[in-house]
């Protein structure tokens, strides 16, 4: 078993490390440094940053074999794998991708890259400025998903990658796939997008505000500037993550999980009649929020709540999402789930819709699962095996294209 | 129609993959020598026909494509971008596996998302006879391709009649279902969907008739199992050329 490790300057150092079976092994966070300003959509600008990197497997002498994972609203860069600094710490989609998973890091290069303004290493709110040597708190700028694809092409730049084999995310991270399509086209050869939407509805927003006011009217945030007070608005987080995390299970999941059982009735199964902690669901909720407030930090939600919202590639072209897809080139796969209701299929079949009106090529699988829009992270033998197939036609373009000048001498 | 007839050296290869499909080996015999130009001996019959109707560079839609066997046939011997539809998860994996593009979805639930004559051809094979609103997936397929193919079990075959007047619904090769057991709710004789076609102002442009993957001609309607129609809503519309 093998990790690699990607430094600044070389596109790829083998590093063998002692692994468990299909998985890449212990892997290092890389920081880089970019210090050219980067233009946002909100018409600042940030004029230096880092961002936090791993990468697994190996990059190929065409630079042919990479593939760019974008992340959701709470994930990271560590894509898969187990941290070296906590080795609990296993990737989100560690399931997903490794030796041998249907993303094959025996054959693919893979990039997980920590958003701009995000809190698990790249430049974020809790960042210290360099202009102040202070957090930057609320004067951290406002980014978008746009923004986040701006700086992730600077790390391909970086690494040597003109043109990904594919970039691929789901939820938010979908959104970064099709938005790479979108403004990139030259550079993403395959786009998968799973669980994802075009934009936001009405509802989406509102949970989104919902979470926000939790957190703003917290009387610890100091309107974003907590950092100087010592403190973190960790209750109206925690309410923000309860809110969140309602949106992304399934109702069938959350009755099946919990139901209406009581989380410890009084004699006889009576209830309590007051309003600490009745049923199991609220258990659930209230360590869930507790768990992410400890770790996240409240204006990265704020912000990533708020990309979330302005996401709406359609709003250039007067919402004609098929004008707004026609500059793309890539080969599409496009994946919902039956019981996603963040995210629902519709949404998924929408942008399909648009890919065909253009005549792109696009496939879409609609997977009928239990868990809602958790799903895409989890272990679903029929998604996984499409997206297996799908990467095994993906690393099939690539020796084509090595093999090019064997068979043409 | 004519056969073209192949060339030795593949057929005995043919042969051994027909072998596998087919479970008459006399049959087997009768494909290799009849239909098997190079490009069409993998498939089956009505597809091998279908495939010959499309027009090479074309843009078709398959629906109900299966494990996308006539779309990847048609992508490598005429260079046609095709589309398939399908419900079924396996037979999802299958295409993507070939390199077929899917879109999952139940053909019921119609084909909203398709434009207007956004394809050259759409395809329905072998599925017509278990849809349940077939008025309306005919006239779909009109809308959203210049022409329409679709191939169906035909009820007129003459063993179905003797079948019916010994008592008994009708039990053979293109329709092995029990009545009570059946996905075919619509069953029709070539008569049947020549009058449908009519109804629904279709111009039927083109006819093949089958019996065990051989074509026949002289009095199809009782002596095939299996029909094909190549048709269009409108036949004065031109050719569209992609090449």
């Amino acid at each position: 078993m093998t990790t690699q490790f990607v430094s600044q300057d070389a596109h790829a150092l083998k590093t063998p490390t002692e692994g468990e079976a299909g998985s890449v092994g212990v892997v290092h966070t890389q920081f880089l440094q970019f210090h050219e300003p980067l233009p946002l959509s909100s018409g600042q600008t940030i004029n230096a940053y880092e961002l936090a990197i791993e990468t697994y497997g190996t990059l190929n002498a065409e630079a042919s074999n990479a593939i760019l994972v974008c992340h959701a609203l709470n994930a990271s860069h560590h894509v898969a794998g187990r941290a070296a600094d906590n080795l609990e710490d296993i990737g989100w989609w560690d399931n997903l991708v490794g030796p041998g998973k249907p993303v094959d890091t025996n054959v693919f290069f893979v990039i997980g890259i920590n958003n701009l303004g995000s809190c698990f290493g790249s430049t974020g709110p809790a960042s210290l400025r360099l202009e102040t040597g202070k957090p930057w708190g609320a004067a951290f700028p406002v980014l978008t998903v746009e923004d986040w694809v701006r700086a992730q092409a600077r790390v391909a730049d970086k690494l040597g990658i003109e043109r990904f084999a594919a970039v691929m995310g789901g939820s938010l991270g979908g959104m970064q796939a099709l938005s790479w399509a979108i403004t990139l086209p030259e550079r993403v050869a395959h786009c998968v997008v799973v669980a994802s939407t075009p934009r936001l509805s009405a509802q989406n927003i509102a949970f989104n505000e919902v979470a926000r006011r939790a957190i703003i009217t917290d009387p610890e945030f100091h309107g974003g500037d907590y950092y100087a007070h010592n403190t973190v608005p960790r209750h109206g987080l925690s309410v923000a993550r309860m809110v969140g995390h309602i949106t992304y299970l399934s109702d069938d999941d959350m009755a099946e999980k919990f139901g209406r059982t009581q989380r410890e009735p009084a004699a006889g199964g009576a209830f309590h009649y007051g309003y600490g902690v009745e049923f199991e669901v609220e258990s659930y909720l209230r360590y869930q929020g507790e768990k992410f407030s400890r770790y996240f930090d409240a204006n990265t939600y704020l912000l990533i709540t708020r990309a979330l919202d302005y996401f709406d590639p359609a709003r250039a072209t007067n919402g004609d999402l098929a004008k707004a897809l026609a500059p793309a080139t890539a080969d599409f796969l496009l994946i919902s789930f039956t019981t996603d209701w963040r995210f629902a299929p519709a949404c998924s079949r929408e942008m399909v819709q648009a890919l065909l009106k253009n005549e792109q090529a696009v496939t879409y699988a609609e997977i009928d699962a239990p868990h809602g829009h958790d799903a895409f992270l989890l272990d679903d033998a029929r998604y996984h095996g499409l997206l297996c197939a799908y990467f095994l036609r993906i690393a099939a373009t690539l020796t084509e294209v090595i093999s090019k000048p064997e068979v043409q001498p | 129609m004519s056969h073209e007839t192949s060339a030795t050296s593949r057929a005995s290869a043919v042969g051994q993959t027909l072998a596998i499909r087919q479970a008459s080996p006399t049959g087997q015999a009768r494909l290799v020598s009849e239909m098997s130009t190079p490009q069409v001996a993998d498939l089956r019959g009505d597809l091998a026909r279908i495939a010959q109707w499309v027009q090479p560079q074309t843009r078709v839609l398959d629906l109900g494509c299966g494990d996308g066997t006539l779309l990847a046939h048609l992508k490598r011997s005429k260079s046609v971008q095709g589309i398939g539809v399908e419900i079924s998860d396996a037979r999802v994996l299958s295409c993507v596996q070939r390199g077929v593009h899917v879109i999952q979805q139940n053909l019921e639930d119609g084909l909203a998302m398709f434009d207007d004559q956004q394809f050259d051809t759409v395809v329905l094979s072998q599925t017509l006879q278990s849809m349940h609103n077939t008025e309306h997936i005919l006239r779909e397929m009109t809308r959203v391709a210049r022409e329409a193919i679709v191939s169906f079990p035909n009820f007129g075959y003459w063993p179905h009649g003797w079948s019916i007047l010994l008592g008994r619904m009708p039990v053979t090769g293109q329709m092995p279902y029990d009545w009570h057991d059946t996905p075919n709710i619509h069953l029709c004789t070539l008569k049947d969907f020549e009058r449908l076609s009519h109804k629904l102002g279709f111009s039927i442009l083109e006819r093949a008739t089958f019996n065990d993957q051989r074509e026949v001609k002289f009095l199809a309607g009782w002596r095939s199992t299996l029909a094909a129609y190549r048709f269009t809503a409108d036949r004065s519309t031109p050719p569209r050329s992609r090449a």
